[in-house]
């Protein structure tokens, strides 16, 4: 056996390509209902909504304070068995809920951060003008908090789309389970899970070229 | 008229920063509070306008009548829709233009039309002198734009009362003037102004009535000619002699 097959990893490209589609998509919507819910999430935090903060203190605890391929496993083989409506759910579906899941409650504290970091004066200033606590929150406070979160929400982005290759374990065929089923076959481990490796780290740094440009803009919007 | 009784405030248990203030504001009234510091200036101020919560006393706004310690959500946002708020640090929106913080309570508060508001802020933009710098940014002013900025908030909301707190003790000596003057011409058109300043000589020109705090209460107040020139209490005259 040789030591790198150089033409089968080039024969692999356009074949693990053709789920690259599938792993964005699972990620950019995971990643949008994780958005969703962590900023619903951190609200609850910050305004302290009695009894809602607990739950939520206890929901970011848990989902933080596990592997997420437990929570996977936990999800998609375990729930099913107690709660039988989930055994509708596909691999996928499943891997996009526990994905949302899970990054909602590392994105909520660092929305919640955003928030508390905006100056006190900020929050003064709406309510001495007569605005509400929901108008303040959404034109003045939220507006202000995600250019300090921007960047980190887009490394949990970056975190979520290597993630996603997780969802193999839940027998969904993605990338990843694109390549090991490729290796298996060809018994070249070695030249499917490099190229794989390879896909994922050039569609990072696309995004970190992505996050540099965002961030200089961001911070001349308000410095002008 | 607005009206303040027997207003206490205190920071979790120590002595009251406020300690029983009585206050009564006519209409077009210019009142300039003075004091040391840590007197309850500020905190009188902010009470008035629930940025603190006083533990006892009622305000009446005209023909709002709150029990402070009592007041409900709506009672507090319907007080802070009558009055404005000129702060120390300027507090502009940060995320706002100049323009922008004028309009953003025209709009979400008053319910005016994106069109109205920004003709209102024009007018006022005109008046405070900063036409030219409408699209600016907080962060690209000097200090003494961002107070005029301030001021131009506080003057486009119609309240019948304005609170100032201390609005130049935050701005390099050289913008000093300019925010004073444009205080002078709010108060020459009469609108009720109440200020907590440490600008003695600007106090006597502008006030109807100086009052004196010391140790959360009122000590001595009348019309800046007597209170600066014969002032009766022992503590009014220990102070100006300090400040002097």
């Amino acid at each position: 056996m040789k030591a790198l097959d150089l033409d089968y990893m080039l024969g692999l490209v356009p074949v693990l390509l053709r789920y690259l589609p599938l792993t964005l998509g699972m990620a950019v919507g995971a990643m949008v209902m994780a958005l969703v819910l962590a900023v619903i999430l951190a609200m609850v935090r910050v305004l302290r909504v009695p009894l809602l903060d607990q739950l939520v203190q206890g929901f970011v605890s848990f989902f933080r304070g596990t592997p997420l391929l437990v929570q996977l496993f936990l999800f998609y083989y375990g729930l099913p068995q107690i709660v039988p409506a989930f055994t509708a759910i596909n691999g996928i579906q499943a891997a996009v809920a526990g994905l949302t899941l899970h990054f909602s409650a590392y994105m909520a504290e660092s929305i919640r951060a955003a928030i508390l970091g905006v100056d006190r004066s900020q929050w003064e200033a709406t309510q001495a003008v007569g605005m509400t606590q929901v108008q303040a929150m959404r034109r003045i406070i939220l507006p202000q908090a995600a250019r300090v979160a921007a960047p980190t929400l887009l490394n949990y982005f970056i975190d979520m789309i290597k993630s996603t290759s997780l969802a193999f374990t839940l027998g969904v065929t993605e990338m990843m389970g694109a390549a090991q089923k490729e290796a298996a076959s060809s018994f070249r481990y070695f030249e499917a899970y490099l190229l794989v490796a390879i896909i994922y780290w050039i569609v990072v740094e696309l995004l970190s070229v992505l996050q540099r440009r965002l961030e200089v803009r961001m911070s001349r919007a308000i410095a002008r | 008229m607005i009206e303040v009784r027997g207003l206490v405030k205190r920071f979790g248990g120590g002595a009251p920063v406020l300690n029983g203030i009585d206050l009564a504001i006519e209409r077009g009234e210019r009142i300039v509070v003075i004091g040391p510091s840590g007197t309850g200036k500020s905190t009188l101020l902010r009470c008035i306008n629930f940025l603190d919560r006083a533990d006892a006393g009622t305000l009446r706004i005209g023909d709002l009548a709150v029990d402070v310690a009592r007041a409900t959500r709506a009672q507090i946002l319907a007080v802070r829709r009558r009055t404005a708020f000129v702060f120390q640090n300027y507090a502009l929106f940060a995320n706002r233009t100049a323009r922008g913080n004028i309009t953003e309570a025209l709009v979400t508060v008053k319910g005016l039309s994106k069109a109205a508001a920004d003709a209102r802020a024009e007018a006022i933009l005109g008046d405070i002198g900063l036409l030219d710098r409408a699209e600016a940014y907080p962060a690209s002013l000097s200090g003494g734009q961002q107070q005029r900025v301030g001021i131009g908030r506080a003057l486009a909301l119609d309240a019948e009362l304005i609170l100032f707190d201390e609005p130049t003790s935050a701005l390099d000596p050289e913008w000093v003037g300019e925010v004073l003057d444009l205080m002078r011409r709010i108060a020459e058109a009469h609108q009720t102004m109440l200020i907590v300043t440490h600008e003695m000589q600007f106090a006597r020109e502008i006030a109807d009535r100086v009052i004196f705090m010391e140790g959360g209460r009122i000590v001595e107040q009348g019309p800046p000619a007597e209170l600066f020139d014969n002032p009766r209490d022992p503590r009014t005259q220990a102070f100006l002699r300090r400040v002097r």
